[in-house]
């Protein structure tokens, strides 16, 4: 069987590996992106790529070091960099010894044929198109569950009673999510999942902030990267709305675009009236949509040297002074610390609750 | 009066500045250039720009508030695509944009999108857009036009013909010198890769392409280098999405296996996003062509002077020392 593996993004990692499973691979499971992964990408990667690619070759480094034979990833057509990711750390896997086979799927729309081969490829099952199309169709719901028990860690966290219990709660609904595999089993497993996070004892008096987060896509989905910041603002009392996740991402990227997506498109024109690439563009639109929703303030999260980031950042003033709508950015790269990270985040909190108390702001809910 | 449009003398400017300049001056509109970069333009960029922004778009911050009170008009077209295959940079699809919500006081923005992909005629469009800003009849910019894209021409002949952008638009506007200086029998000759607001531009760069002309060495860039030939250098199964890029990156796969420099510098910003996979590509293919030594350089706003004299001398040094070993040992 051959040995695959794939990047990791968030908990996502669940459904890809049943799916490489159900096809007839072996699955090496990326480990969690820590400090030693970051080394090795740090050495390997060219200096002012940007965290992602780090922390992908990082892992890339570490699974082929576990015997990992074929890396399956995502391309894209630009103008965003991890497009061109796949060739590149061909290149430099490579170049230090490693020769593994990387397998990019791009856009099923537009590379169709290119699409069935790749699937072909992984296929050692040879399972028919209909039996991959179950996989896949198990796969999206598993997906689903785990994106909907993340959201709802999101609103029950900042109202728990016990401090920490929600994430005890949520690593441990996990595991039933991950041992389901038959369709009826995941639906069964993922309602259970989200019955216990919102049975965790919350406090409905306390007085909660709802902050948007907004950025680019993998730093905001996985939490290693962005050093757990939907944890860190949970505990401070801040409900928070991701502006991203990966069921959401593919929604939008793979068959059409949904009215959600468009809707954010159509706030953005006034600042930015076309793609920029990464996500510049839905940064500036749903910072737009938090504010007419009432959210109480924006953190935008970004890698060093992320350009559509940096574009969108510059466009952020502006929006920020005529939307009325606090934005607090991290650029996101190996040196950031947790403790810094913190003191900001707390400052930005404080700063926020202050003007809410003053009455500036409608109130949410 | 006629009406003054202002363009700011960085990043398009080295590319497109002899087509915008015709286009405007056949119109009869006077052209306001920001002209060389100083030090007090640069730090005026800093200031306003974003920090985690790459030098170039701090310099064309600086250039910007140079010209704002001087000018009727800012000439920053939002460049997408020109040659229907590859776009530019995210920064220059983003650029009215950052300038319009970042500084205030300006005059109007002439930010018509050139994108080659929405049509064949998309570029004549968009020029018959400048045109009609300011209310000129479709005859009278086509005839502009007509001329513009001749003077395009002539610019892109004289850069193949081994002059650079600078003295190439000195030639077509004030009467420089066409040809170049005559190449030297002997001596070294050095390819500086980079994108041309980096590379002509004298500040920026730390007077790198000077500082090796005057140790007797001949420098080409990417301009010099036929548009037909780079494409067909390509190694990438994938295109690099950016023109720019594209071209830097072919002009080394090119100048690797003809083997017809003696060294290879790349020019690069801090923090370049683009750059980052380029250089890293350019570095793993070096390594297949020992005989081509390959530096990279990276510049940003604080760069100082003797610092890259110090490299500049030592890379030299260095590929002198090879080159006369190697000689030597052709003529045992």
């Amino acid at each position: 069987m051959p040995k695959v593996t794939f990047p990791r993004m968030g908990e996502s990692y669940r459904t890809f590996k049943m799916l490489m499973n159900d096809l007839g691979n072996e699955v090496i499971i990326p480990p969690r992106p820590n400090k030693k992964t970051l080394d090795h990408g740090v050495r390997h990667s060219p200096e002012f790529a940007c965290l992602p690619l780090k922390i992908l070759t990082g892992t890339y480094v570490e699974t082929c070091q576990m015997g990992a034979e074929i890396i399956v990833t995502s391309g894209g057509s630009g103008p965003c960099r991890a497009g061109l990711y796949g060739q590149l750390h061909q290149k430099i896997l490579k170049s230090i010894g490693f020769p593994v086979d990387i397998i990019v799927f791009e856009a099923p729309k537009s590379h169709p044929i290119d699409f069935i081969r790749k699937v072909n490829r992984l296929n050692a099952a040879r399972l028919s198109y209909r039996g991959v199309w179950d996989c896949i169709k198990r796969g999206w719901e598993k997906l689903k569950y785990l994106d909907d028990a993340e959201k709802a860690t999101h609103v029950v966290r900042p109202r728990e009673i016990n401090r920490g219990e929600t994430t005890r709660v949520y690593r441990e609904v996990l595991e039933w999510i991950d041992s389901a595999y038959t369709l009826k089993e995941i639906k069964e497993a993922g309602k259970a999942a989200l019955e216990a996070i919102h049975q965790v004892p919350q406090d409905s008096s306390r007085q909660i902030l709802k902050v948007g987060l907004v950025g680019e896509i993998y730093v905001l989905l996985e939490p290693a990267s962005n050093l757990e910041m939907e944890e860190t603002l949970g505990n401070l009392g801040v409900e928070v709305h991701r502006s991203m996740f990966l069921t959401g991402w593919t929604r939008d990227n793979t068959v059409k675009e949904t009215s959600e997506h468009l809707s954010v498109k159509d706030a953005a024109r006034p600042y930015i009236p076309l793609c920029i690439g990464g996500h510049g563009q839905e940064t500036v639109g749903h910072t737009i949509i938090y504010s007419k929703e009432g959210y109480d303030g924006v953190v935008q999260m970004a890698p060093f040297t992320c350009i559509p980031e940096i574009v969108a950042r510059t466009i952020l003033t502006s929006v920020s002074r005529e939307h009325n709508i606090p934005v607090l950015t991290f650029f996101l790269d190996e040196q950031t610390g947790k403790a810094g990270m913190s003191t900001r985040v707390e400052a930005f909190v404080d700063l926020m609750r202050r003007k809410k108390e003053s009455g500036e702001r409608p109130v949410a809910n | 009066m006629a009406a003054r449009v202002g363009i700011p003398s960085s990043l398009f400017y080295y590319v497109h500045f002899p087509m915008w300049q015709t286009f405007f001056s056949e119109l009869g509109i006077e052209v306001v250039v920001s002209g060389q970069t100083t030090k007090n333009l640069l730090d005026s960029g800093v200031k306003e720009a974003l920090a985690d922004a790459c030098v170039p778009v701090k310099l064309f911050f600086g250039h910007v508030i140079s010209l704002k009170d001087k000018v009727d008009y800012l000439f920053v077209p939002r460049m997408v695509c020109l040659n229907r295959k590859t776009i530019y940079c995210p920064k220059f699809l983003g650029l009215p944009d950052m300038i319009r919500h970042s500084l205030s006081g300006l005059p109007p923005l002439i930010d018509v999108q050139m994108d080659n992909r929405e049509g064949f005629a998309a570029q004549w469009k968009a020029y018959l857009q400048i045109g009609g800003i300011f209310g000129f009849g479709r005859l009278k910019i086509l005839r502009a036009y007509i001329k513009a894209l001749a003077a395009a021409g002539r610019f892109k002949s004289l850069l193949l013909k081994g002059l650079s952008p600078p003295e190439a638009i000195d030639a077509l506007f004030k009467g420089g010198s066409a040809s170049p200086a005559a190449l030297k029998k002997e001596g070294l000759v050095f390819a500086v890769l980079g994108y041309p607001y980096e590379v002509h531009d004298p500040f920026i760069s730390v007077g790198l392409v000077n500082k090796l002309k005057k140790m007797g060495i001949t420098v080409i860039t990417m301009e010099n280098i036929s548009p037909a030939r780079l494409s067909r250098a390509n190694q990438l199964e994938k295109k690099m999405f950016w023109t720019f890029s594209d071209i830097a990156l072919n002009a080394a796969y090119y100048l690797f296996r003809e083997g017809a420099v003696d060294g290879i510098i790349h020019l690069t910003a801090f923090g370049c996003g683009p750059d980052s996979m380029v250089d890293k590509l350019m570095e793993l293919s070096s390594k297949d062509y020992p005989d081509t030594p390959y530096m990279s350089v990276t510049i940003d706003e604080h760069t100082g002077d003797a610092g890259i004299s110090t490299r500049l001398e030592a890379f030299v040094d260095m590929v002198k020392r090879k080159k006369e070993a190697r000689e030597k040992l052709c003529q045992r």
